[in-house]
């Protein structure tokens, strides 16, 4: 770990201005993974600005209908408000799935959307890896890449972004809030994480400077028929190898609408609108769910040890799909271990 | 009644509240004065040479102390054999920072020593060193028909006893037949605490090491050997530890770095490793075996071949007890027991709980699971059916093995009959259910042990014996013996241990410390009763005179007759009325090899599993376990549980997801830490039952204990695989049954 300076940011205006007047410098929400890859020489900031007891913790509603999550609430509260709990329990769901409850309790909204991917030579400076060093290639193409993903992957990083939560926000479609050295602007959330394509080193596209301020979800939260599917090497604790999240809006037994989003299997939480599309009108049957789940791992491609997961996500979607079409699951199932 | 009557029962660990309060402390928790602090900086290569190390950057920045590497380490010993500790294996022990030779990846290079921790992790970080690199090899596939039969070496190691009868022709003709070949990959012990040493510079070149080890004489003499120390130059302590499952059986490199930078600096020092370090230090190796079963028409076996092949590194041959145990087990006249090693580039493996066993009973039970379908019989009853009365390794009986009882206990609880035998048979909550079933058998050993015992005259008896507590509970059960013997309440008995300073003990493994140092420790008590039963009898109106002592008893507080119980004095009245201030005796105690040379002594145990599958998703939850252990007789019954629980719990991680993964391009474990090496978390971990099948045995030690540390791993990894079997029709031959190989 290397040298930094630190301060604690009194508000949004001067986070950014601190941030951006230290070179070398980095947010820091919980710190449940910017310090673990500081401790690891992945990361060295020079300069760290503490956001997490920035003003943005709240979970208010919004005038649309929908509900905005504060950057800073931390994942615990969030999963655990409840709205989030009434009105976007897919939500709830993911949350739970994921880390621990210290963890959960330590970690913040925003935190969670900037979280760097899980891939075992990423963590490890003794080995190439083109996210961390660009240029230096990939060790995870032909290695060893169970944790590693099968859709959008690119020659350069097959990494996968490793967080539950943005799959069911993925699901949802919120628009993330960001405050930068040029003032606010709005990201759908569909556009703030990215394929590793040629540029693995950037995760999402977040200027340099930018700070997440909230998470705005629309009013529609999918609330009666919803899944959270997660699919891990334990029963908790453990990233997922495949994770999907379902919502549907039901008329009798046909869907009206649907939202699609897998964990575990791409560089960035991974919705498919086609396959939504697919489900739009259709009944609820298990050749509906087949047919879809068939679609969405159409082009997906394994890198060896992670060839499973084509086949376990086609089964996965179907399963998620069938659970959310009969309205299964409820908010804090997860709490229980559940799958 | 008597109240002072202790063994047996479940008293709470003595030092439990030490625990709890953070009053116990641990190696990395000794805030000795000036104290520097040492970082190591690892291999990332796994072959090579070190062509240079730019150290002098890193000495420059204020407040590095020194960096030690090859290039400056002062003469050492030169001899393996000063390297050697007491359970090292065959061949030349790694020198740390000896050469610049890179034999292993992750192998400590260097140690970054400065004024504070944080300083000296940054200096880590910095220090460039230049590798010429070489190709290495670290898969065990390359070296299938490179296999060689290790010598003798590490104490403890049995070569498999050669064949009987006529096995090979035996297989042939059997009426039933099975052949298959396991495997499990490497696993690391991961204790919850790090590797820490905290040495004392105590001036004078004497030092006192606070070490994280299982045997602090191991160290000790280690130390004396490899930085040439006298006798009481230096001082190993170790009272608590925060897991150690095998790890801390030889000393480790953080010993060696801690004491050369405080020989070299005269000043304190604490070397602590960090996580990813803790996977270089020793594992459980990369193991293939192929077992081949046949059965006569009764069911009865007719051939048994168990071979095994593991990874060693290049300069040790590690060897573990794989296979021998399967001819023990069950009866069988024509046997054959193959084991071999292959070298690689690796770090030398090292002992992890149930060493040996816990691999090869994988191969043997899953085999006997197989062997029964073959044979169209239920498992337990083909078990029954070539129940071993005898060990026809040795060809002796048994000193007692109550595995019968364990297999109709476990049975019962568990509820194996209404298990039914066709695979995929059974189904709840929309899940295919299934039953599995393994047993195991595990060594009971005595060592010779010492231990000493002081009473003071307000009647506080103190015992030491420099043994290890890594969590199983030996403070407690010590503490129980001690007391029992000079009959008084837990309370008035204090245990010691984990010192160089008291009477030296085995290295705390192999389940043998309840049997070693708890005879030791009921022989001093015994001496120092015969003192305290003289001083009774020097008293003019002693109601004692004349007695022996073994017509004596301890009970209560009081020392009376066995067959008077009216004719008692009170221990404390005794004590004062002498005028002494302290009684103290010592006593060692060593097996009765008269007594047991005619006679194979073991430990059995038996677990039963149930799995539920969840077919498309190839999810396993184990909802159950019944764990029948035959260990001689239980010191006390809470910690005992305890330790079949974890040993449970071990047996389900080795089954469903413990692995660390070698990446062959770089020689280098890839899920180095906490994150992608998975044990069970407790949404892992089902109901578990532990039963305990009481054995009297005077053979094996006067106490009749087995120890039980280690047995009740054995049978679970097998019946949670059988039992995945028994739900799905799939059989897994390659360890942990992740959900990818059930889809
Ligand atoms: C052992 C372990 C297991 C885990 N298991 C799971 C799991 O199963 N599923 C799962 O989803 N997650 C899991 N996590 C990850 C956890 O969810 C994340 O670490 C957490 O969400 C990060 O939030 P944080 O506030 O602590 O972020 P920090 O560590 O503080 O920061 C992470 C990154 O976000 C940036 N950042 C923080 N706040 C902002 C902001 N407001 N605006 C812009 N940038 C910001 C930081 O600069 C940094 O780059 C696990 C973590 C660990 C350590
Ligand atoms: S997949 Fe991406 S993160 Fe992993 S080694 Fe390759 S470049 Fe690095």
């Amino acid at each position: 770990m290397h040298p930094f300076t630190y301060s604690r940011a009194t508000d949004v205006a001067d986070a950014v201005r601190d941030k951006a007047g230290h070179v070398a410098s980095a947010y820091i929400g919980g710190g449940t993974n910017l310090i673990d890859l500081m401790k690891m020489n992945v990361e060295q900031p020079a300069h760290l600005v503490n956001v997490a007891k920035l003003p943005l913790s709240k979970i208010e509603d919004l005038p649309d209908g929908g509900l905005r999550l504060g950057a800073t609430a931390t994942n615990s509260d969030t999963a655990w408000n409840e709205d989030v709990k009434k009105r976007y329990p897919l939500l709830n769901q993911a949350i739970l799935a994921g880390a621990s409850p210290q963890l959960r309790n330590a970690a913040t909204n925003g935190g969670n959307l900037m979280q760097r991917t899980r891939c075992y030579y990423f963590y490890d400076v003794a080995t190439p890896c083109n996210k961390r060093e660009p240029g230096s290639g990939c060790s995870a193409i032909g290695g060893y890449n169970r944790v590693c993903g099968i859709l959008g992957t690119s020659e350069a990083c097959i990494a996968t972004h490793p967080s539950d939560m943005c799959v069911a926000l993925a699901a949802l479609a919120p628009t993330v809030r960001v405050s930068g050295p040029n003032g606010e602007r709005t990201i759908a959330f569909e556009d703030f994480h990215r394929l590793p394509g040629d540029q693995p080193e950037f995760d999402n596209t977040l200027a340099e400077g930018e700070l997440i301020t909230s998470l705005d979800l629309p009013e529609k939260g999918f609330a009666k028929n919803f899944a959270y599917l997660k699919l891990r090497d334990r029963h908790s604790y453990a990233f997922a190898l495949v994770s999907v999240a379902v919502g549907l809006e039901m008329d009798g037994d046909t869907i009206k609408e649907a939202r699609l989003a897998l964990g575990g299997v791409a560089h960035k939480p991974w919705r498919d609108q086609s396959a939504e599309d697919l489900l739009k009108g259709q009944p609820a049957t298990a050749e509906t769910f087949g047919r879809v789940a068939a679609h969405v791992v159409a082009n997906a491609v394994g890198q060896g040890s992670n060839d499973f997961k084509i086949e376990l996500a086609r089964r996965a979607i179907v399963r998620a799909l069938k659970q959310a079409a009969e309205g299964q699951q409820q908010a804090g199932d997860m709490y229980l271990g559940g799958q | 009644m008597s109240q002072t009557n202790h063994i047996g029962k479940g008293p709470n660990r003595v030092d439990g509240p030490l625990k709890v309060s953070g009053t116990a402390h641990y190696s990395g928790e000794f805030n000795v004065p000036n104290l520097a602090y040492g970082y190591v900086v690892s291999s990332p290569i796994a072959k090579g040479k070190i062509v240079a190390i730019h150290a002098d950057e890193v000495r420059a920045l204020p407040g590095v102390l020194e960096v030690f590497s090859h290039d400056n380490v002062p003469h050492l010993a030169w001899f393996d054999k000063s390297y050697k500790d007491q359970i090292a294996p065959g061949g030349s022990p790694f020198r740390p920072l000896h050469e610049p030779d890179i034999t292993f990846n992750q192998q400590p290079v260097a140690l970054v020593v400065a004024d504070t921790f944080e300083l000296a992790r940054y200096a880590a970080a910095l220090l460039r060193i230049d590798y010429e690199q070489e190709a290495h090899e670290t898969n065990l596939e390359t070296k299938r028909a490179e296999g060689f039969v290790p010598g003798k070496g590490k104490t403890g190691f049995q070569p498999p006893p050669p064949p009987r009868g006529n096995p090979d022709k035996a297989w042939v003709n059997a009426t039933h037949q099975m052949e298959a070949e396991y495997a499990h990959g490497a696993q690391h012990h991961n204790p919850m605490e790090l590797f820490t040493t905290t040495v004392e510079w105590r001036g004078d070149g004497q030092i006192t090491a606070y070490d994280k080890t299982q045997g602090v004489f191991n160290v000790k003499n280690y130390l004396m050997g490899v930085f040439g120390l006298g006798k009481d130059d230096v001082r190993v302590v170790n009272q608590f530890m925060g897991g150690g499952f095998g790890s801390g059986l030889r000393p480790q490199y953080s010993v060696f770095m801690g004491v050369l930078a405080a020989l070299e600096l005269k000043r304190s020092v604490r070397v602590t490793l960090t996580r990813q370090q803790m996977f270089s230090i020793g594992h459980r190796p990369n193991t293939l075996q192929v077992v081949k079963m046949g059965t006569n028409p009764d069911g009865t076996l007719a051939a048994l071949q168990h071979h095994a092949l593991h990874e060693t590194s290049q300069f040790e041959d590690y060897t573990e007890n794989i296979v021998n145990w399967s001819g023990m087990l069950y009866q069988c006249d024509n046997v054959k027991l193959g084991y071999e090693l292959a070298k690689l580039d690796i770090y030398s493996p090292q002992d992890m709980r149930a060493p040996g066993a816990a691999s090869g009973n994988v191969g043997l039970e899953v085999a006997m699971d197989e062997m029964a379908y073959a044979a169209g019989l239920d498992p337990l009853e083909f078990r029954l059916r070539n129940y071993a009365d005898r060990d026809q390794n040795v060809d002796k009986p048994f000193s007692s093995k109550k595995l019968r009882e364990c297999y109709q206990q476990g049975a019962a609880k568990f509820g194996w009959e209404k298990r039914t035998q066709e695979p995929r048979s059974m189904r709840a909550n929309g899940k295919l259910v299934g039953m599995g079933m393994g047993g195991g058998v595990w060594d009971a050993t005595q060592n010779k042990s010492a231990a000493k015992a002081l009473i003071s005259a307000d009647g506080h008896l103190t015992v030491r014996s420099g043994t290890g507590e890594n969590g199983t509970g030996t403070y407690t059960i010590m503490t129980q013996i001690a007391a029992e013997t000079l009959g008084l309440p837990l309370e008035a008995v204090t245990f010691e241990l984990g010192d160089t300073d008291q009477p030296e003990a085995p290295i705390q493994g192999g389940s043998w410390t309840a049997a070693s140092v708890g005879t030791a420790v009921k022989n001093a008590c015994d001496a120092l009763g015969e003192k305290i039963l003289k001083l009774a009898q020097k008293q003019d109106d002693s109601p004692l005179k004349g007695a022996k002592f073994d017509e004596v008893e301890f009970v209560n507080g009081q020392l009376r007759l066995r067959l008077d119980h009216d004719q008692a004095v009170v221990l404390r009245d005794v004590l004062q009325a002498s005028g002494e201030t302290q009684l103290e005796a010592d006593s060692s105690a060593t097996p009765n090899m008269a007594k047991q040379q005619g006679y194979s002594m073991h430990s059995h145990n038996v677990a039963f599993a149930e799995v539920e599958v969840d077919e498309d998703l190839g999810t396993i939850k184990v909802t159950r376990v019944v764990s029948a252990v035959a260990a001689g007789r239980i010191l006390n019954q809470k910690t005992a549980r305890s330790q079949v629980l974890g040993s449970v719990i071990w047996g389900l991680g080795m089954a469903l997801m413990e692995e660390t993964i070698m990446d062959h391009k770089f020689g280098r474990y890839v899920n180095h830490n906490f994150a992608e090496y998975h044990i069970p978390v407790n949404a892992d971990i089902p109901h578990i039952d532990a039963i305990f099948v009481h054995e009297d045995d005077d053979i094996v030690n006067p106490l009749g204990v087995k120890g039980i540390g280690e047995v009740g791993m054995l049978g679970v990894t097998a019946a949670i695989a059988n039992a995945v079997f028994h739900a799905t029709g799939k059989r897994v031959r390659d360890l942990p049954i992740m959900l990818d190989k059930l889809l």
